[in-house]
């Protein structure tokens, strides 16, 4: 039965590689993979896919991760759409990833696009898992948490925080995402009860803020504050600027005081 | 698939946008949704799923449920549900409701090996009722049987219990409930002499601690789970406690996580209890007034078949049924109940496990003396990865909260306690510790039974749909009660069969027998949730019997059945439900029945119309019985003696006992209290069937503890339920919050304080801790509970080297009870589509395992096909799985083991020995 799925699976991968052959002719095909091969934000990739960029780069649309994946929730992209056609990609409320322990779809990977540096599931990026707050049935007070019990990482990618609810003697249950820990799975998405998830997976890029470089904050320990208040390492030195125009001389002499 | 994606983005920075600036957007949307709720009618109802019995509205329109609200007048949820109460409104429209009777045929005729095919209901009724008439005569009484249910409405539990017992002369109706909570009721019976909690969930919000035992109500009952969190983070003092035998989502909120083995709880109990007496902090000046001690004997047995089990049972299952007959003493038994090790000891009273006697106070204390701290731990600790003194400290941490003299506490338990083969012992054991600490029946403190279903209380307990009950406490086989019952019921004298019936495991054994010939099914799945069913299933398909299985869509029982009746559902029906603290609340129905499908509770009333008196008053055999009054195996002929009192043998049981003259002038259809709103049953029968019922059922419980409020009150637009007794205070139906307890209720007289008038007039022979006395010295009962002693006793299958883990079965929270509802919407079978085998990370390692890997769960009898996860919502200690039971596909019951408490004859689901290896 397996077996019959996965030759099932071929057949469907080559058909839909054939399929633009036989409408667009060789050379279109080529011509299309080309053009569409441009960072697309908005894919879901299987675990351990390069950055976007990379991974267009490097993925040979061979459709191996599609045939090996076990739920088979992978699918290869097909052409007119928004990503570049035959890269695979996953739509987590239709099949969310199941985290293999062994991860196949990494291991069938001619190319790398997925990293064969990913050994562990529970470290595999492919998302993030964003709540709407204004819809989440557990934000108002229902007892619903299924993302938070549902999560393969429960009590670390996804955890409640629990606080009285103003309204009556019920406390309310709020599930929070933490993105350190967050594989972008999307069981959470998948499971969720509303009519449109009220909690989804998005590519990192697309929600995550970061804070400047140039700051760290006065409560936390994750970088070594030095006590001995000694100067720093002497800069290297480097050969002077050819001279040119000094900064803000421009400004300077514009006039019109 | 992109481009859902980005349209999802465009519009959600479009609302936020929105949102920021004040469009309009906002009003616009609000213009919409009225516009959209334009012509719902809403009405109040009560949620479909668990105990907790949250309130809510129900919105209809056009003849459909359009939606579903949490009640915000519900005292118990205040406008909350959880993710199951949420699709209250959507249970009912699955794709494969059934909406016409389905019959098993070949060439037109009914066939047991036959095909189902469509039937009218009056060829349904007929051959339905053919078959039950030839198994009356056949086999008597006892040949026929009723799987009744918690989640039946009160009317209907009343109608099943009042046919089968006044007019079947049948003992042999079971609930669900067996399965459920009847271990807490012998525990309330032997201890208090009358049955159901009396605290309520008041109590959370006065008590400092609550104690977990065996009850992951996180999961199971949520929004009472929500009330303790909200303790927990609102009151300093509050301490939760999570005793199991895994550590699950409980333990999140917890301070204190105990994973204990199985059984270990017994232990446990008696360590407290140890603990209460060695540190002096027994309450004298209470258990003085209040309570006495006692005890009964030690080999009960295990609730297997009492004799010929080797005819059923295969070599593999003998191994453990065995014990049945004779069992060897292990060595913690050896010294919990002071034996010696290896010592076979007959088990004598399988029969007569509930008997009890008085002990003294001394002879308690002796009793408890093994199980100290080191003892327990070396009995009790549950997760081999913890050490001793871990263990032990945390022992001792809640030993220090029960005995901490100003501190209110709360145990709470449900299946951990209930579903356990020593069931009715556990529960006594945490009577035993709230009433030596005086602890009991007071705000903020006391043992707080919680329940599974929805009217395990309201119906299954106290309409007394039991083999061995009739409605308010009383019990077939005390002739008080018969008389009472026979009085109220207008039944000629020795009507009522004074032998308990068969309890629902043995009618289980009694199709697989042929002791039992025809069967129907209501509101229940026994097919999926009765342990070891690979026995059953054969039973009911290889045996010579007729199986009506009545339900809204088409289950495992559906399956097995010969004929399927199309049920109306919840809201497609008026009802009553009865919630674990004592609440009676209604709805009426809200839309008509789909298709051709009907309430349960016309359904017997439509058999009742086609049995006459004359089938079922006349002599019948009963095996077994032997009653003071009565010829051996024999109910005598009443005919004459109804001829006398008016009574036509041509009658039907409808006529002589449902649609009496009386009821059908007295409860007139319409009826205002109806508002408008219809009934399908009502309407069919001509009078008002559901208030005259309880208006009947009502005169049981009235001046006897458990007084209702006349119908009418109850479905007061103002009124959210009321707790029983509901006695008539200043011209108001007033209800009771604190049993037992002068200041709240009404039964207890101005300065008794508390007052368990339960065992009133009640006395025990007084006896040492191995037997009752000669009976020449005996204590009176009047106003007391009992302080049980009862020991720690071995699992009768433990992990061996072929069966090498417990396997522990329940529930999820998204799915109810065996799935037929749940699993049908959608977004719940999303969230949680199958079951899962739970199993530590190192366990699955050493087999060779993988998360999501696929294994056969197999026992001594039976194995099932499941992936396994070795995270998530639950953490199994090494040495432990644990599979939930709602998936069809994963029949885990065919892997259970139907050993019951020999007392409350409820099965244990919580421990039998497995092997887990790949598919």
């Amino acid at each position: 039965m397996a077996e019959l799925n996965v030759a099932r699976r071929e057949f469907l991968v080559k058909a839909a590689q054939g399929t633009s052959l036989a409408v667009t002719g060789g050379l279109l095909w080529a011509y299309l993979v080309r053009q569409e091969a441009k960072a697309q934000p908005y894919a879901l990739r299987p675990p351990g896919a390069l950055a976007e960029k990379d991974f267009n780069a490097a993925c040979i649309k061979c459709g191996e991760c599609v045939n090996v994946c076990p739920p088979d929730i992978l699918k290869l992209a097909p052409a007119g759409g928004d990503l570049p056609i035959g890269t695979p990609f996953f739509t987590p409320r239709i099949g969310a990833c199941v985290m293999c322990p062994d991860i196949p779809c990494v291991k069938a990977c001619p190319t790398g696009a997925l990293s064969p540096q990913l050994t562990d599931i529970n470290q595999a990026h492919m998302g993030l898992a964003v709540i709407d707050i204004e819809n989440c049935l557990s934000w108002k007070g229902l007892r619903c948490e299924i993302c938070h019990r549902d999560c393969p990482l429960k009590g670390k990618a996804i955890t409640l925080e629990t606080d009285p609810r103003g309204l009556s003697k019920h406390a309310v249950f709020r599930p929070i995402v933490n993105s350190d820990y967050c594989t972008g799975c999307g069981i959470c998405e998948k499971a969720c009860p509303t009519a449109e998830p009220a909690i989804r997976i998005l590519p990192h890029a697309l929600v995550q803020g970061k804070i400047g470089e140039h700051y760290r904050l006065g409560w936390t320990f994750d970088t070594e504050i030095t006590q001995d208040f000694k100067p720093s390492d002497k800069a290297p030195e480097t050969p002077p600027e050819p001279s040119g125009k000094p900064a803000g001389v421009d400004y300077l002499n514009e006039g019109g005081l | 698939m992109g481009l859902t994606r980005r349209d999802f983005l465009k519009t959600s920075i479009a609302a936020s946008a929105a949102a920021t600036v004040g469009m309009p957007l906002a009003k616009e949307a609000e213009a919409a949704v009225k516009a959209a709720e334009a012509g719902w009618q809403w009405d109040k109802g009560a949620c479909r799923f668990c105990g907790t019995g949250c309130g809510i509205m129900i919105a209809t329109k056009d003849g459909k449920i359009v939606a579903t609200k949490g009640d915000p007048d519900a005292p118990v949820n205040r406008g909350l549900n959880c993710v199951k109460g949420y699709f209250n409104g959507k249970i009912m429209y699955g794709k494969d409701r059934l909406t016409t009777p389905l019959l098993r045929m070949t060439d037109g005729k009914f066939d047991k090996k036959g095909k189902f095919v469509p039937v009218s209901w009056d060829k349904a009724m007929e051959v339905m009722t053919e078959k039950f008439l030839e198994a009356y005569r056949e086999k008597g009484p006892t040949g026929v049987g009723i799987f009744g249910s918690g989640q039946w409405t009160v009317p209907e539990g009343y109608v099943g219990a009042k046919l089968w017992k006044a007019g079947f002369r049948s003992n042999t109706i079971d609930p669900n409930a067996r399965h459920c909570m009847a271990s807490a009721v012998a525990g309330f019976m032997q201890t208090f002499g009358i049955d159901e909690p009396a605290g309520n969930y008041d109590d959370i919000e006065y008590t400092d601690t609550a104690v977990l035992w065996g009850a992951n109500m996180a999961e199971m009952h949520p929004i009472l789970w929500s009330r303790i969190t909200n303790r927990r983070l609102t009151h300093d003092k509050m301490k939760v406690v999570n005793l199991s035998t895994y550590g699950n989502m409980s333990s999140d909120i917890a301070d204190i996580e105990i994973v204990f083995r199985p059984s270990g709880d017994l232990a446990i109990q008696n360590y407290i209890a140890r603990e209460i007496v060695k540190r002096n902090a027994v309450n004298w000046d209470f258990v003085n007034k209040n309570a006495v001690f006692a005890t009964g004997p030690y080999d009960i047995g295990y609730g297997f078949r009492p004799k010929n089990a080797d005819k059923f049972a295969s070599g593999k299952e003998m191994e453990v049924v065995s014990n049945e007959q004779v069992h060897v003493i292990d060595k913690w038994e050896a010294i919990a109940q002071r034996r010696k090790e290896g010592e076979q000891v007959k088990q004598a009273n399988t029969a007569t496990a509930g008997k009890d006697w008085a002990i003294s106070f001394e002879d308690f204390k002796a009793a408890l003396e093994p199980y100290d701290a080191d003892f327990t731990t070396a009995v009790a600790k549950g997760d081999p990865d913890e050490s001793d003194e871990a263990f032990k400290a945390k022992l001792k941490q809640l030993a220090d909260l029960y005995c901490e003299p100003k501190r209110k506490v709360v145990s709470y338990w449900t299946m951990g306690f209930n579903q356990h083969q020593r069931g009715t012992w556990v529960n006594e054991q945490c009577y035993m510790n709230h009433l030596l600490l005086g602890k009991q029946s007071m705000p903020g403190s006391g043992a707080f039974s919680l329940t599974g279903q929805p009217s395990a209380c309201g119906t299954a307990r106290e309409v007394g749909t039991f083999s061995h009950r009739l409605p308010a406490d009383m019990v077939v086989n005390v002739k008080k009660h018969r008389d009472h019952s026979e009085e109220l019921w207008h039944l000629p004298t020795n009507t009522l069969n004074p032998t308990v019936g068969s309890h629902f495991v043995k009618m289980m054994r009694d199709l697989e027998d042929g002791a039992m010939k025809w069967a129907i099914v209501q509101v229940n799945n026994p097919w999926q949730n009765t342990a070891n069913l690979n026995h059953w299933i054969k039973g009911a398909r290889e045996m010579d019997n007729f199986i009506v299985c009545c339900d809204g869509y088409p289950t495992v029982s559906a399956k097995v059945a010969d004929l399927v009746l199309p049920a109306a559902m919840i809201f497609e029906k008026w009802g009553f439900y009865g919630n674990a603290e004592r609440r009676t609340q209604c709805w009426r129905q809200q839309v008509a029945p789909v298709g051709e499908a009907r309430g349960d509770l016309w359904i017997l009333l439509e058999l009742a119309k086609r049995v006459k008196i004359k089938d079922t008053w006349g002599e019948q055999k009963v095996p077994g019985l032997k009653e003071a009054g009565f010829e051996d195996g024999k109910l005598p002929s009443v005919l004459d003696e109804a001829k006398k009192m008016g009574y036509d043998p041509e009658m039907s049981l409808y006529d002589a006992l449902f649609a009496t003259p009386e009821n059908k002038k007295t409860y007139k259809w319409p009826d205002k209290v109806a508002k408008g709103h219809d009934n399908h049953i009502a309407k069919n029968l001509g009078w008002f069937v559901e208030k005259a019922m309880f208006e009947e059922y009502r005169k049981f419980g009235t001046g006897h503890g458990h007084d209702l409020a006349p119908f009418d009150v109850y479905y007061d637009d103002k009124v959210r339920g009321l707790r029983w007794p509901v006695v008539l205070k200043d011209g108001k139906w007033t209800e009771t919050r604190w049993r037992f307890n002068e200041e709240y209720d009404p039964y207890v007289k101005k300065g008794q304080g508390i007052y368990f008038y339960g065992n009133d007039g009640k006395a025990l022979v007084m006896g040492d801790l191995d037997k009752p006395g000669d009976g020449s010295q005996k204590v009176k009962l009047d106003g007391k509970a009992k302080i049980y002693f009862r020991p720690y006793a071995s699992p009768v299958e433990q992990p061996d080297k072929d069966f090498d883990l417990w396997l522990c079965t329940g529930r999820v929270l998204e799915h109810w009870h065996s799935g037929s509802m749940t699993r049908r919407v959608p977004e719940l079978y999303r969230a949680f589509p199958d079951a899962v085998c739970w199993i530590h990370p190192k366990d699955a390692e050493s087999r060779g395992l993988k998360r999501n890997d696929l294994v056969w769960v197999e026992s001594r009898r039976g194995k099932v096909k499941v992936r396994i996860e070795t995270g998530g919502r639950n953490r199994v200690p090494r040495g432990l799985v644990y599979v939930p039971w709602f998936d069809e596909s994963v029949l885990i019951n065919k892997v259970t083991l139907d050993s019951t408490c020999p007392i409350s004859k409820e099965t244990d689901y919580k421990k039998c020995s497995v092997k887990v290896y790949k598919a």
